[in-house]
């Protein structure tokens, strides 16, 4: 049996940069998914608003771990071979895409009706109204919900070990295979997550005060 | 090469998919009920009781939430066992899952509680209410009916994430699903199935939990709206 020692913290500290890394492509693909939505639900077209709706619905509807299998085996056996890593990003993005979505478009919504009809008597067109003054305002609002939300996307990413994929959790089911003290070993790896998590909660935390307080 | 879709499987299967999902139903209602029941006390505790018991539910809470469910399955599954406490799959599912919801109740049932008026617990008092008596019919009952949408969604995202017990080997329906899509090679039609299957779960919870609120909040029930 093998000792844990330094080598295997600085293992699984090695992998976690691999989290990082998995959660910031997921929050990025989210991100640009979860705007599209947004506006597709704030819309005056009723198609987008229920296409956007129903994609929610969907992705929140079903487990994450599935919606990974999908994109890994499912689409493997379909003839399209992903490497776990590009199957894990895409599925995280689809994830994250409904929810930031959902959170985004409350946001939107939170802001004032008379700053829409303020900028329809300025005769600004329905872009330039969204750009200037909607979603600088939303935006506000929005931050702390989603700083909130990232902690869920760093968590998320745990998964992707379940498809092969070595980040943080997985790197420690290898350390523990060989050390073989997996309380030890998973407490390690949860303190990493925690590690991470913990600033942006508190950060989400401390950006809602200021928020409320501005107000 | 064109693939040609084949739900056949389900002929012979569909037995086993709906014992999964029983099961996932089994797993999640009891965690959904010991974890509400774990939350409440801990929220309770935490805004009444002395102020390290507390800190201690605050902490508890905080490492929870920042850490991931299949990390924490891990530690309740294999470490656990690791010190001597060997756990079934399915209890250790279980209590890994009442262990995270009951963290994230205690935060949603916190927020209900500090948004009763302080003057609603001095009424309580001039009535004449003993403490439990005020806790409970006073703050807690209205609490929990104000906070009760966000309770139940995330009761709902519980019986989702239930699915990562399937890599402990508790048999629910995502383990149920990985046996047979290696045994009948139809991994992508499998898991369709089967995310369809969580779909209606889902829908089934939402619909449950609505019923449950019309039935626990008489003055929902009449009125509509949450006081």
């Amino acid at each position: 049996m093998v000792q844990f020692t330094s080598v295997h913290v600085f293992y699984l500290l090695d992998a976690a940069t691999w989290t990082i890394l998995l959660s910031l492509l997921a929050f990025a693909g989210g991100a640009v998914l979860g705007i599209t939505l947004a506006l597709a639900r704030v819309s005056r077209l009723r198609v987008l608003q229920l296409l956007a709706a129903a994609y929610i619905q969907l992705v929140q509807g079903t487990p994450l771990l599935i919606l990974l299998f999908l994109s890994y085996f499912g689409l493997s056996i379909l003839g399209y071979r992903l490497h776990p890593v590009v199957a894990a990003g895409m599925s995280l993005t689809l994830y994250a895409g409904a929810f930031l979505g959902e959170i985004w478009r409350g946001c939107i919504q939170a802001v004032p009706r008379t700053q829409w009809e303020t900028s329809d008597c300025l005769g600004l067109n329905r872009f330039q109204q969204y750009v200037y003054v909607i979603l600088p305002q939303a935006t506000r609002i929005a931050i702390p919900p989603t700083v909130g939300f990232m902690v869920q996307i760093v968590k998320s990413t745990s998964l992707a070990s379940i498809i092969g994929f070595v980040e943080l959790s997985r790197a420690g089911q290898i350390v523990n295979n060989s050390t073989f003290e997996p309380f030890f070993v998973f407490t390690c790896v949860a303190a990493i997550y925690f590690a991470m998590c913990y600033p942006l909660s508190l950060s989400s935390r401390y950006l809602e005060r200021r928020l409320n307080v501005a107000r | 090469m064109v693939y040609q879709f084949d739900f056949s499987f389900l002929a012979q299967t569909w037995p086993a998919f709906l014992g999964g999902a029983w099961l996932t139903m089994k797993l999640t209602v009891v965690s959904i009920a010991l974890g509400f029941m774990v939350g409440t006390l801990c929220a309770v505790l935490r805004v009444y009781a002395h102020p390290f018991v507390g800190w201690l539910v605050g902490a508890y809470v905080e490492i929870i939430r920042n850490t991931p469910l299949l990390v924490q399955i891990f530690i309740v599954y294999f470490g656990m066992a690791s010190l001597g406490l060997k756990l079934g799959a399915e209890t250790s599912a279980v209590m890994a899952l009442v262990i995270n919801v009951g963290a994230y109740t205690t935060e949603i049932v916190r927020a209900g509680i500090e948004s009763i008026p302080r003057t609603q617990v001095e009424a309580g008092d001039c009535l004449g209410l003993s403490r439990l008596q005020v806790v409970g019919h006073v703050v807690l009952l209205p609490a929990v009916e104000r906070v009760y949408p966000a309770l139940t969604s995330q009761f709902v995202l519980l019986m989702l994430a239930s699915s990562i017990t399937s890599q402990i080997s508790a048999e629910e329906l995502t383990a149920v699903a990985n046996v047979i899509q290696s045994d009948t090679y139809r991994s992508f039609e499998v898991y369709v199935v089967v995310a369809v299957v969580y779909l209606f779960l889902s829908f089934l919870y939402r619909l449950g939990f609505w019923g449950l609120g019309l039935a626990l909040f008489a003055r929902r029930r009449r009125l509509g709206t949450a006081l």
